[in-house]
């Protein structure tokens, strides 16, 4: 897919990738072999189908093809954009045994894309409404799924949303450059047009609580995420500027502070970042903070190249932007100055060892140590799960990670409350967040057909 | 829903308001805040709840304008509404008989030490209230302090009003004196309640102490607000905001308040020249 230059790029914070035109995208669709077997609908986690769409584009007709990828992601436009493509379609596509896979991604952002220019839009379809009424806490990327697929079956869907505006780890996570807030905008309209209530600056937990709900709903689906930085337990790790990829990015992504002053939320603009981590947070972060003007950048990870959880791609485009990539690293320790501002990252030297439970090399320390001078740590180290619900709904089973422990299809221990996504399982992908969606969906229509019968009682207030 | 039912200036630059949100109003407790946006491009910024009505569903907040946000906050209208309030957060104070209760409550922390006092009172305590400003006429709530308190002492550091000196010293010499309170509460100013933890040590009195940190989320996602206490990292917002006051680290807190001074100048100033090239051109 073609992406502005790297020199032109790190100037703002416009989209990297450009995305495909008409002819590229009949090109790339042209080499589907169309096989019958169809393995890389397997790899979709919404169950997109593939080779449907990539034929409707290969004949030109972008509208049908548009209507067959919303079927299956009612956010084609974000989930072209942001799916790690090369571990679920295009793994399994065909083509990936010869060589070069389908570009999937690219294709589907390209319809979305096409669609949105020319004011496409998917026929809603008349419903016949249904009395039952579902919450759903959390609008990111499983809580869309999950209303949306309700909604389109007639359910009165409300979801609640914490924060200012909808959209979750879409809105405040992923930054502006690989994921544009305004397609984000653009998407979730759709649910509005579906009739799905958002009610925001609502924390379930505080000003309402799960209880309160099942009173009013027949059920409730928690899709909070893992939105709870890991702190690295060192020495020095509260000096200034030392931030959590979560504070550094919503800052900049929720709250604009790359357009402060314009925006009234600032953020501390480093000269010489460090980013901890080798994720695709890690990769984000350090990418945003080239944007806000950093001359160096380094990604500190305690493994190799090759075990970094980040995207290739993401990998390349920070290396194509200046990101300095340390491998072998763990930090020990902060130092600051005498106003508490960091001024240096204290590092052991790993090597790495036998394999871990994750199946990936155990870094282990040398103790050999050394140290870098910079005004900017963040910490991406990872997430733990959304504390909030758990905390005040202890008839929610967790497990010890504090992931909230459901069956197969999402039910958890309390009746008629659902969880899916990164709530339950702890660190995933977006597109991985939106199959627990459908999942729970599939389960709550079901569950709520049986229960009919009982008729459960909820007032609406 | 977020609309502006009143407004008051309470000192120079110190407002009151009263906003109707029901769904906090039904639940909020003593000791819990909010986070408030006035505009869409303002910053997060958490409030204290300082009363709230949950049949009328109005809350009330004070603050002080000192940034953009705060002042563009202090210029909503009654009748206009708030972008964006989310809340009750953070756990609410644990108001349980001690006997004898000291409040600290210094500059726009004193609203804040009020539904405490109160609820402290309304269970049993005999609340001694030692409230303080820099000058008299920066001298808030004292009568709604007086109305919930057995026992007031006012303080200024320039002696305007009551005694001459900090709200620190006064509970020194209250404690020096030989009262023996079974809790000393206290909200304020961060350097103050460095102050008053460190009496309260010296007399080896438990104090609880409401952190008033940098917040962005306010609901434990961004951390933001993290405090050292105990020698453990720990987000004030969603497990605070009260802390044993002797376990905190004071002059981390300090430091982290005034990470971003130059960027609120900065803001704050073109703020200013913005709202005066408006007034020139009326």
């Amino acid at each position: 897919m073609p992406k502005r230059s790297p020199e032109e790029r790190i100037r703002d914070f416009n989209e990297v990738a450009l995305g495909y035109d008409e002819q590229m995208a009949v090109k790339e669709a042209s080499r589907c072999i169309q096989c019958p077997e169809a393995p890389c609908i397997k790899g979709c986690p919404v169950g997109i189908n593939i080779p449907k769409f990539i034929k409707f584009i290969r004949e030109r007709k972008f509208e049908e093809a548009y209507r067959v990828v919303k079927e299956g992601s009612p956010i084609p436009a974000i989930t072209g954009r942001v799916c790690p493509q090369e571990k679920q379609c295009e793994k399994y596509c065909t083509l990936a045994k010869l060589g070069q896979p389908i570009a999937i991604g690219a294709l589907e952002r390209f319809v979305a894309d096409w669609a949105k220019e020319r004011g496409v839009h998917v026929d809603l379809q008349q419903i016949d409404k249904r009395s039952e009424r579902v919450a759903v806490i959390g609008s990111g990327p499983a809580g869309i799924v999950f209303a949306t697929d309700l909604a389109k079956l007639g359910y009165d869907v409300t979801v609640f949303e914490a924060l200012h505006e909808a959209g979750g780890v879409l809105v405040y996570g992923i930054p502006e450059f690989r994921l544009p807030k305004k397609i984000v905008r653009e998407e979730l309209a759709y649910m509005k047009d579906l009739g799905i209530d958002i009610e925001l600056g609502i924390v379930v937990g505080k000003t309402v609580s799960i209880h309160e709900l099942l009173e009013e709903y027949h059920a409730i689906f928690i899709a909070t995420g893992a939105g709870h930085p890991r702190m690295l337990g060192v020495p020095g790790e509260n000096l200034n500027y030392i931030y959590t990829a979560n504070e550094f990015l919503t800052r900049v992504n929720l709250m604009k502070a790359y357009l402060f002053p314009e925006y009234d939320t600032p953020i501390h603009r480093g000269r010489r970042v460090a980013v901890i981590g080798g994720g695709n947070t890690a990769m984000d972060a350090a990418r945003a903070a080239l944007r806000l003007g950093a001359e160096e950048v380094y990604v500190l990870y305690r493994r190799t190249r090759e075990e970094m959880p980040a995207r290739r791609e993401e990998i390349d485009n920070a290396e194509e932007e200046g990101v300095k990539f340390i491998f072998l690293v763990q930090p020990i320790g902060f130092k600051g100055d005498s106003q508490g501002n960091v001024s240096d990252v204290l590092l052991m030297k790993m090597a790495l060892g036998e394999p871990d439970e994750s199946g990936r090399p155990r870094p282990i320390p040398t103790g050999e140590t050394t140290d870098i001078q910079v005004d900017v740590v963040i910490n991406a180290i990872g997430f733990h799960p959304n504390p909030v619900i758990p905390m005040t709904t202890p008839e929610i089973r967790t497990d010890n990670r504090g992931r909230i422990v459901v069956d197969s299809d999402g039910r958890t221990s309390m009746r008629r409350v659902y969880a899916g996504g990164d709530i339950v399982v702890g660190e995933g992908t977006v597109i991985e967040a939106m199959g627990w969606g459908r999942k729970a969906a599939l389960a709550v229509h079901k569950d709520l057909a049986i229960e009919k019968k009982l008729s459960i009682a909820v007032h609406k207030r | 829903m977020n609309k502006v039912l009143s407004k008051k200036v309470l000192a120079p630059n110190v407002k009151e308001m009263d906003v109707y949100v029901p769904r906090i109003a039904r639940v909020a407790k003593p000791g819990q805040f909010v986070i408030v946006m006035p505009d869409e491009k303002g910053e997060r910024i958490p409030l204290t709840l300082v009363d709230w009505n949950s049949f009328e569903g109005w809350i009330r907040l004070v603050f002080l304008e000192i940034g953009v946000t705060t002042y563009k906050l202090g210029l909503k209208e009654v009748g206009e509404s708030l972008y964006y309030i989310v809340g009750p957060l953070g756990n609410p104070t644990y108001v349980g008989k001690f006997g004898t209760v000291i409040i600290v409550g210094g500059g726009v922390g004193i609203p804040a030490a009020y539904p405490i006092a109160r609820a402290f009172k309304e269970v049993g305590n005999y609340v001694i209230s030692i409230i303080g400003a820099r000058t008299s006429k920066l001298l808030i709530y004292e009568d709604r302090i007086r109305e919930v308190s057995n026992e007031v002492h006012v303080t200024t550091d320039d002696g305007s009003k009551g005694f001459k000196g900090f709200t620190s010293d006064m509970l020194a010499n209250l404690l020096e004196s030989g009262l023996k309170p079974d809790l000393i509460w206290m909200v304020g100013p961060a350097p103050m309640m460095k102050s008053c933890s460190a009496i309260a040590k010296k007399y080896g009195v438990k104090a609880v102490a409401s952190l008033n940190p940098i917040m962005v989320c306010g609901m434990g996602m961004c951390g933001a607000c993290r405090v050292t206490v105990a020698g453990r990292t720990r987000f004030a917002c969603f497990e605070g905001p009260e802390f044993d006051a002797d376990k905190v680290d004071w002059d981390e807190l300090i430091k982290r308040l005034n990470m971003y001074r130059k960027e609120e100048q900065e803001a704050l100033n073109r703020f200013r020249d913005a709202l005066a090239s408006i007034a020139m051109q009326r």
